[in-house]
């Protein structure tokens, strides 16, 4: 049984042809030829049956969050109706709760990381990519930079907490604002630094599927290399790197832990970005385990709904994006 | 054609199950009391007790309990979730006791709907931290000038406010940066009933709560949050627990109590604050103390159990056990207290307390006549 698959470098037809013949050589075969049919018949149907309970599963999985939260938001929905969607203020004393400066530092903070991270992961992406897309140290590099997305989100505040804050609060010294150093700012600075990755590895995987015939042809006809970027490569791969940055702002809609150590949790609406906030994720996170009574419960899995709502209208417009673009 | 319709078929399929799923978990609140009672009588000997609540007297619980199963072998099992879910877990009957940083509301009790007693394990003290490190001296703070910082009315630690009731102490024009508490917690509660009690534009325009509408400042998650703020903040004023700023050797300030007198916090001085005229139930916020040497801002910490511990198929040695257990805790386990910077109850609170163990029933017939636990 020397027949070996990994030898043999032939084309794939000629290897389809010997693969062929070496089946039809067995006697075996014919004996149980019948009987293989009915079984691989039954076989393919119970394999995908369960590709389909599988995929099922997960989409009943999503409508049943879905439905628990709309189901357990009822209350507050009853009590507050729109004015939990523009209200300002969230008193949990006066059992009155609007979502609007959560709602707002929760974009916020997001967009703005993403304006911060994007020429970090688009630059990575480009490096990887197309001028060091082998060797050890790419192979170094990428992991390294797929590391940054593996480090557990309390660490990253604490990082922040400790580090970071104190040199946005000397920052802020000097620009004079009031130092308080933790702020929308600084979480969007950590927020930037945690979605690096996921822009980065899927813009480097998109640039090296750039077929070199069209670089090549770039090439020959004198482009240099920064034209050949900006002129083959980016419209080329620009589908994947949208995509890419639609993953990462849905990680820094839903960040929580990090966020809450350094956003500075309070409920007034900021003013500018150096502003202490606050997010979805967080106040439900922090306000949760003590919340005592129905309304206030329910107000907070209402602030949930919310977030997957806006997570999903960001998902949506996203990919009515992306398709704009590779139909163009 | 033929695909479109089976997509159709599968997302209408996957839609019911969804909904038949959310549903039977959804409306857990009430309805669900029975499964989850049977599984705990039966899961659960006469030799273990369950309990959850309040993660500010965990450590002091998991001593005594520790303590405790050494001498009679009893194991009891504690879970630190938070009062609300403490107390949410005793009305699920899914705990023997609960345990609380306060008593319960009136939309609590009336979900439980039969009595609970309230039994004092411990106070605590809210401690007012402050970075200042130009000031060496202690500095004193009163209700009024407490309250107007924390309403954002006072902006400079060198207000004249400050200053007419720090007499000597050169204060610096630094900024003032409040940290609170971002999280639902039982010393929010003690702090913001405090300060209803002793400001009545607090009162109307914060009020008190385990998470207020803070009118300013920076909120940060759990003591250690707000201990972080502080520390990290030239000019920072914050609350935190008595524990938790003598284990990090936090400046702290003295707070003018009722009778007039600045008094520095400390065990003693907290557990001096209890030692009043206590009502028969306990159920009482002790800020702003009448105690002349009681520290104003402190707190009870309640065990919570059913008066008529005669449900869900529940042993009476069952019962016995628990009461038992508390009764040593609130004698022979205070002991443990001070060690853990715990204020041990007063002699007017553990008489309360016993007042109201001793009212605990089984089928109506008292559970525990007093007589000294252990021999």
């Amino acid at each position: 049984m020397k027949f070996s698959f990994i030898k043999s470098r032939d084309s794939r037809s000629n290897l389809l042809v010997r693969e062929i013949s070496y089946i039809a050589k067995m006697d075996v075969w014919k004996s149980i030829k019948i009987k293989r049919t009915f079984r691989q018949i039954r076989m393919e149907k119970i394999f995908r049956s369960s590709l389909v309970l599988v995929a099922l599963s997960i989409l009943v999985l999503v409508i049943a969050f879905l439905f628990t939260l709309i189901v357990q938001s009822m209350p507050s929905i009853k009590a507050l109706g729109f004015s939990f969607l523009f209200g300002k203020t969230w008193d949990p004393v006066a059992n009155v709760y609007g979502t609007y400066p959560f709602l707002l530092g929760t974009l916020f903070t997001s967009f703005l990381a993403l304006i911060i991270s994007i020429p970090f992961s688009f630059s990575i992406a480009i490096f990887l990519g197309e001028y060091y897309p082998r060797g050890w140290f790419s192979e170094f590099l990428k992991n390294s930079i797929e590391l940054i997305a593996a480090v557990p989100s309390v660490i990253y505040g604490f990082w922040g907490l400790f580090v970071l804050v104190p040199i946005v609060r000397s920052m802020e010294l000097k620009l004079g604002v009031t130092p308080y150093g933790i702020g929308i700012f600084t979480s969007s600075l950590i927020l930037a630094i945690m979605i690096i990755p996921y822009a980065a590895s899927l813009g480097r995987e998109m640039i090296r599927m750039v077929p070199s015939s069209l670089k090549e042809a770039a090439y020959s006809l004198g482009a240099t290399r920064y034209e050949v970027i900006k002129t083959v490569i980016l419209p080329y791969s620009k589908s994947g790197l949208f995509a890419g940055i639609l993953l990462s702002l849905g990680r820094a809609l839903g960040e929580t832990m990090a966020v809450t150590m350094v956003i500075g949790n309070t409920s007034i609406i900021p003013k500018s970005i150096f502003d202490p906030g606050n997010t979805m994720a967080s106040v439900i996170a922090n306000e949760f385990t003590e919340a005592a009574s129905t309304l206030y419960l329910s107000s907070l899995i209402e602030l949930g709904l919310i977030l997957f709502l806006v997570t999903v209208l960001i998902n949506l417009i996203g990919k009515k994006i992306i398709k704009r673009f590779t139909t163009d | 054609m033929k695909l479109k319709s089976k997509i159709k078929s599968a997302l209408f399929v996957a839609f019911v199950l969804a909904i038949v799923g959310s549903i039977t978990p959804g409306c857990n609140g009430g309805s669900s009391n029975n499964s989850s009672s049977d599984s705990t009588a039966t899961n659960s000997d006469d030799k273990t007790l369950l309990g959850a609540g309040s993660t500010f007297v965990y450590p002091l619980f998991s001593k005594q309990f520790s303590e405790y199963n050494k001498q009679t072998g009893l194991k009891i099992n504690y879970q630190s979730i938070g009062s609300g879910g403490g107390i949410l877990q005793l009305t699920n009957k899914t705990v023997d006791f609960g345990d609380s940083d306060a008593p319960l509301n009136d939309e609590q009790a009336q979900k439980i709907g039969v009595p609970v007693l309230h039994i004092p394990m411990c106070s605590g003290a809210v401690v007012i931290s402050y970075n200042l490190p130009e000031v060496k001296d202690t500095l004193n703070l009163s209700p009024e000038v407490l309250a107007d910082i924390f309403l954002g009315k006072i902006t400079r630690w060198n207000d004249a406010k400050i200053a007419a009731i720090n007499k000597g102490i050169q204060l610096p024009a630094t900024a003032i940066v409040i940290a609170h508490r971002s999280d639902g917690s039982g010393t929010t509660n003690i702090f913001t009933d405090y300060l209803s009690k002793v400001n009545d534009e607090w009162k109307s325009k914060v009020g008190k709560g385990t998470a207020v509408n803070w009118p300013i400042g920076l909120g940060g998650k759990g003591n250690e949050g707000v201990a972080g703020l502080i520390k990290q903040t030239p000019g920072g004023i914050g609350y935190i627990e008595l524990a938790y700023a003598i284990q990090n050797k936090m400046a702290f300030a003295k707070v003018q109590n009722k009778a007039g007198n600045f008094i520095a916090p400390s065990i003693a001085s907290t557990s001096a604050a209890s030692n009043v005229q206590l009502p028969a139930d306990s159920k009482i916020f002790l800020g702003n103390t009448d105690a002349a040497e009681g520290y104003p801002i402190s707190g009870f910490t309640w065990a919570l159990i059913y008066q008529e511990q005669a449900y869900n198929k529940r042993s009476e040695q069952k019962a016995q056990n628990l009461v038992k257990l508390l009764w040593w805790n609130i004698h022979e386990g205070q002991q443990y207290c001070e060690g853990l910077h715990y204020a041990p109850l007063s002699p007017a609170a553990v008489a309360v307390a016993e007042a109201i163990l001793k009212s605990a029933t089984f089928n109506g017939k008292p559970v525990f006549n007093g007589k000294p636990v252990l021999q």
